[in-house]
């Protein structure tokens, strides 16, 4: 059975390429290296699918042929005053760029999903600017990895594994060896609260413990890894140190930083729900790194403050280069998001909620950004290409989107493909369809064709393309 | 019934996110984001137990889910909702001019729900959503 190596996992920001999948009959079989969530997207994809083009009739959805689902796909987006086409952060560079000429052809708005992720990491990057590099820097290079608002042993399984604390750089250690004693020393912990709460018939747990002081040796010069967050997760555990923070508290605690990193004084006794002395310890470890990055997560975007939390860090991490070498960088949840970004900003200039009802491109958060457009129910039709904003929107703004004509454009059967008008079932990009999508730190990466997709199943590319030529004809025959 | 007021926290978890490569109609995916990870002290004081109904309400709509123990004790007074249709129904489209709403950090109220049921992907469609 031929194996195929080197093969970009479509799933998360980490875009990982060094999958091997093994495949027969035009079926794969094994994947190795993958994630949980790398192995259930490979084996998986093609589990739950609807293979048809679809459309709505009399309140059903029915098959039809692509002709027919293209021409009233091109109808809806034509007919329309103010539609919204949204998601693209799961498919390739190269839908993305047709998707941008299908926008400025309908006069409608173009969002993509970092919109409910990193959108206010992008407007603080605009304000601000942002000292960052590439992932295979770190893994060579750095000594400390602070994750903030962020839990990559859930959201990017492998971000520890391949780029941070366990490769082995070429100037730094991997840190395996510290992070299997640590399980250890929490499995025999949990063994034995088990066992006194059997011998003792009752619940045994530890008090809560407030960290009084940080381990000694997180001034060596190794690699370390804290986490700052406001619950415990199973990345906590991975780490040297967990600095828990009150929810909803993360600028002042970052603010708190930079007063220290400055030898400024704090006048309180705790911020955040921390002890200033232990924020001092942490300070004087960052100021003593030889290299060091903060990875922040949606935990800083979407709690209040947004894009000012943002500003908070970006400028921490401007202040820690006064003492040291400091980095930053925003931890990317879909494999193309940034690849949706920066094409989006090369065709038009702006990143993310670019609206073309003027007839040339306009940016401004929170006017034609997709959440506002359809909680002020301003618009009135909808195409959601590879994402599914009836599962990740507010209700308001999800009940907004599905009670106008919509299309989507998505392999998979999702919440909003069942309350779409119009369904294209696409080929899945980086499996059976080739492209090109940017990881995390900004690296473009091929996307493989690793098995044929179902003869009624074209590449979105494709099917965008058609519905871009069919809305051409027929703004010319309106004209 | 008992109700506490609590933080409502929504994000990513591993079970979450390889549910949805199953396919966002499979049972692991349901399953995966109809749970509520609660503090074992707040399960105690509003009277659930693990695996038992609750329903969640905030400013913004409410939502009935199963409680689990949180694995990651204490966190008094925060809850954690995977991300999801069920989520969704509980968060601040409020985006305060940043296109952004706020998914993380909402007050809620949590209360023992033993008599409602957690509704599927469709019937949670049917009752909240609808074509013009």
């Amino acid at each position: 059975m031929p194996i195929i190596s080197n093969v970009t996992c479509p799933v998360c920001g980490c875009f990982c390429d060094d999958i091997e999948l093994l495949v027969e009959n035009n079926v794969i079989k094994e994947v190795k290296n993958a994630c949980a969530m790398g192995e259930a997207k490979f084996l998986g994809f093609s589990a739950h699918r609807q293979t048809k083009p679809l459309v709505r009739k009399n309140g059903e959805l029915v098959e039809t042929s692509l002709n027919e689902a293209i021409r009233k796909s091109a109808e809806i987006l034509t007919d329309a005053s103010y539609p919204i086409l949204y998601g693209w952060s799961n498919t390739s560079c190269e839908a993305v760029r047709v998707g941008l000429e299908l926008a400025e052809e309908v006069g409608g708005v173009i969002d993509n999903t970092s919109t409910v992720c990193h959108g206010p990491s992008i407007l603080s990057i605009q304000d601000i600017g942002i000292s960052s590099c590439t992932l295979g820097q770190l893994r060579h290079r750095a000594d400390l990895f602070l994750y903030w608002g962020s839990n990559p042993w859930h959201a990017h399984p492998r971000h520890l594994e391949r780029y941070t604390m366990f490769p082995e750089g070429r100037f730094r250690k991997s840190a395996w060896r510290g992070y299997i004693s640590r399980l250890r020393a929490l499995l025999t912990k949990k063994r034995l609260t088990r066992a006194a709460k059997l011998v003792l018939r009752r619940e045994v747990s530890a008090p809560p413990r407030v960290e009084t002081a940080i381990p000694s040796d997180l001034q060596q010069q190794k690699r370390k890894m804290i986490v700052v967050d406001v619950r415990k997760t199973r990345s906590t555990e991975a780490a040297d140190y967990f600095l828990q923070v009150k929810p909803n508290k993360d600028y002042e605690l970052l603010q708190a930083f930079r007063v220290l990193i400055r030898d400024d004084e704090l006048d309180v006794d705790e911020v955040a729900g921390v002890p200033v002395e232990i924020l001092e310890e942490v300070a004087d470890v960052m100021i003593n790194c030889e290299l060091g990055i903060i990875f922040f997560g949606v935990g800083l975007t979407m709690s209040e403050g947004k894009h000012r939390n943002i500003d908070a860090a970006l400028s921490l991490v401007r202040d820690l280069n006064n003492r040291t070498k400091f980095l930053i960088m925003p931890m990317r949840g879909h494999f193309n998001v940034t690849g949706a970004n920066v094409v989006f900003t090369w065709q038009t200039g702006f990143p993310f909620a670019v609206d073309f009802s003027h007839g040339y491109p306009r940016y401004n958060p929170g006017e034609t950004s997709v959440v506002d457009i359809l909680c002020k129910e301003e618009t009135d039709a909808g195409l959601v290409i590879a994402s599914d904003p009836v599962a990740h929107f507010p209700k308001k703004a999800a009940q907004s989107l599905v009670e106008n004509p919509l299309i989507v454009i998505d392999p998979e059967v999702t919440p909003t493909s069942l309350m779409a008008d119009v369904v294209f079932p696409s080929a899945v990009v980086g499996i059976e369809t080739k492209g090109t999508a940017y990881r995390m730190d900004h690296v473009p990466l091929p996307l493989k064709k690793i098995v044929d997709p179902p003869d009624t199943c074209p590449p979105d590319t494709e099917i965008l393309k058609r519905i871009l030529h069919e809305a051409r004809q027929l703004r010319r025959e309106q004209e | 019934m008992p109700k506490l007021e609590v933080s409502l926290l929504t994000g990513r978890t591993i079970d979450q996110g390889r549910g949805k490569e199953h396919g966002k109609l499979s049972e692991e995916y349901w399953e995966s984001v109809t749970i509520c990870e609660m503090d074992p002290d707040d399960m105690r004081h509003i009277g659930a137990k693990e695996n038992e109904n609750i329903k969640i309400t905030t400013d913004f709509g409410s939502v009935v889910l199963k409680v689990v123990k949180s694995l990651r004790a204490p966190h008094p007074k925060v809850v954690f909702v995977p991300y999801g249709p069920p989520a969704n129904l509980l968060v601040d489209p409020e985006t305060h001019g940043t296109g952004m709403p706020s998914f993380k950090g909402i007050t809620a109220k949590i209360e023992p729900a033993p008599k409602e049921k957690v509704l599927s992907l469709q019937e949670l469609l049917e009752t909240h959503f609808r074509k013009r």
